[in-house]
């Protein structure tokens, strides 16, 4: 059997989700060397209004190129999270903005408030979605640290790289010390601690 | 050449460049808008010549204009761009005009669904402008084959003197994956046939061989009338019974004499199968999924994917292996393809759609309860 792979990043049209995922798909495709399909659906306006990104990663040939059984499900809004839990595997991983996002059913959860971060640390609520990557690259085994900043780096903008590099690493540092503290707390729930 | 994270709009405006086209006429429409965006930077450095259009009438009246004076041209849209096309494509198809037309198709009728897809077009790819005429309808399903009929759609135009259409669609236009071009001294790219006699003796639309007159540039010295009437081969108008027959019949001959090369699909596992998924564009990679899962569970399915959805590809239907007893045709509409295999199933088949006509792609899942569902009594 292949090793295959589904990932969902969903939220709301603006906050760079489609951009998460061309990043996404060219970290595992490109600098990890997997075969990936990245598709996207969205919503008529530029922002707000939904919008999800969808990317399979396989060691072999992707037919079928949507995500139907999540593997991981990074949801930036209430709305994306409620829509989208339900195709999430039940060992899959889910991400949650924090900023948004405050229900989320009865799943462990890694909480994070990645637009809190982006405007506090960054003064730039646009960088959220580089944030989420770098926690992402913490929580989700499956793609290397070093392919997902290689391709972040890569996509943005030259003016903006530096800017990208912290945001990814304030994201990268969330998510461990989200770690550690589940980690020192077997059997708690994500979300609890 | 080295891989690359490549969409389909993108593969297609590479495809465009490689096969030699060199203006672009357009108006911007979800979800083919990456092409134009695309070659609006890039046309002009190669040479060539981009054009934003007041709207799709404009955009085609352009890319006939532009290869009448002797350019390989292009346009792309979406399904209601598309329609605004059809009175020109007319004349293009008449006046024999090589040009391509990408339709990357959405959810319709109308304004419809403009970001989610659909493949509501295919008969209107064939039948969209009155009249009898001969069309050539490309429907790729993956990124490197948007490139490569991308190619063959300009090569075709060239060759036959018609108006191509690569019909897209939202999944495909906007799919990106990991893709490697082939070489540019490694892809064939066709040219016109161009007439060397003298400027007198030109007939722009005199009968040939192969059905196809050569064709000079406006600018060339080579003067010559070109009209949407039904003309004579000198390309002016007439009615005379046996110019007008000739013309029509010359039209169709020309890509019948070519339907081999013409007539492009695929088969999978089909040598032992007993039934058989015929899809395109993004509704084959869901048929292909199908398939696999189907055979794991011991089933002998096939799939017969079409590449060439018109001319339609009897031949592809009619050489399925004997002992094929079923076929399933899913289709992101209510079954149009449906009815052409029908046709030319000749009731040797069970032929059973699947349609989905929600704006999202139709699944694996979807197809296999379509294939094992009973008909009720």
């Amino acid at each position: 059997m292949a090793e295959q792979y589904e990932i969902r990043l969903a939220g709301l049209g603006g906050q760079g989700l489609i951009l998460a995922g061309i990043i996404v798909a060219e970290a595992a495709g490109i600098y990890d060397g997997k075969i990936v399909a990245q598709t996207q659906a969205y919503g008529a306006a530029a922002r707000g209004g939904f919008s999800r990104s969808d990317v399979v990663i396989s060691d072999e040939e992707i037919n079928y190129p949507k995500a139907s059984e999540l593997d991981l499900l990074l949801a930036m809004s209430q709305d994306a999270c409620d829509e989208n839990y339900q195709y999430l595997k039940p060992e899959g991983i889910l991400i949650i903005d924090s900023t948004y996002v405050s229900q989320n059913a009865d799943a462990p959860a890694y909480a994070i408030p990645f637009t809190r971060i982006a405007r506090e640390k960054f003064s730039r609520e646009n960088v959220a979605n580089i944030v989420a990557l770098g926690a992402m690259s913490q929580i989700f085994p499956h793609i290397s640290e070093s392919a997902m900043e290689k391709a972040v780096l890569r996509r943005v903008p030259k003016q903006f790289v530096e800017l990208n590099k912290k945001a990814f690493q304030a994201g990268v540092e969330a998510a461990q010390a989200k770690i550690k503290k589940s980690s020192s707390r077997a059997g708690k729930r994500y979300d609890e601690v | 050449m080295e891989a690359k994270l490549l969409m389909g709009n993108e593969a297609c405006a590479e495809g465009a460049l490689a096969a030699g086209v060199r203006f672009y006429g357009g108006y911007p429409i979800t979800p083919s808008n990456e092409i134009g965006e695309i070659l609006s930077s890039r046309l002009p450095a190669v040479g060539g010549r981009f054009i934003q259009m007041e709207d799709e009438i404009g955009s085609m009246a352009a890319i006939i204009g532009a290869s009448i004076a002797g350019l390989k041209s292009m346009t792309a849209t979406s399904g209601p761009g598309f329609s605004l096309m059809q009175e020109n494509l007319g004349f293009a198809a008449i006046a024999e005009v090589p040009c391509v037309v990408v339709n990357v198709m959405r959810a319709g009728p109308s304004t419809g669904m403009p970001t989610l897809p659909a493949q509501g077009d295919v008969m209107q790819a064939r039948w969209g402008t009155h009249g009898d005429h001969p069309s050539i309808v490309l429907c790729p399903s993956s990124v490197r084959e948007v490139f490569d009929l991308t190619v063959t759609a300009v090569n075709f135009s060239e060759k036959y003197r018609m108006p191509v259409i690569l019909l897209m669609d939202e999944v495909i236009g906007h799919l990106r994956e990991k893709v490697t071009l082939p070489q540019p001294e490694s892809i064939q790219v066709v040219e016109r046939p161009r007439p060397d006699c003298p400027p007198e003796w030109y007939k722009p639309f005199e009968d040939t061989k192969t059905g196809v007159p050569s064709m000079a540039a406006f600018g060339d010295g080579y003067r010559y009338h070109i009209t949407g009437l039904t003309h004579d081969s000198m390309g002016f108008p007439t009615t005379k019974k046996d110019e007008v027959e000739s013309l029509i019949q010359r039209l169709f001959r020309k890509i019948r004499q070519g339907f081999e090369e013409i007539m492009l699909y695929e088969t999978f596992l089909m040598e032992d199968a007993t039934a058989a998924i015929v899809a395109y564009g993004c509704t084959a990679r869901s048929a292909k999924s199908a398939v696999l899962m189907l055979r794991k569970e011991g089933m002998k399915v096939g799939l017969l994917k079409l590449s060439t959805l018109w001319p339609f590809p009897r031949v592809a239907v009619e050489s399925l292996p004997e002992q094929v007893q079923e076929l399933v045709v899913p289709e992101m509409n209510m079954g149009q393809l449906y009815r052409e295999v029908v046709r030319v199933g000749h009731g040797r088949f069970r032929v059973k759609k699947v349609s989905r006509i929600d704006g999202e792609l139709i699944t694996p899942q979807e197809i296999i309860y379509g294939l094992k569902r009973r008909e009720r009594k």
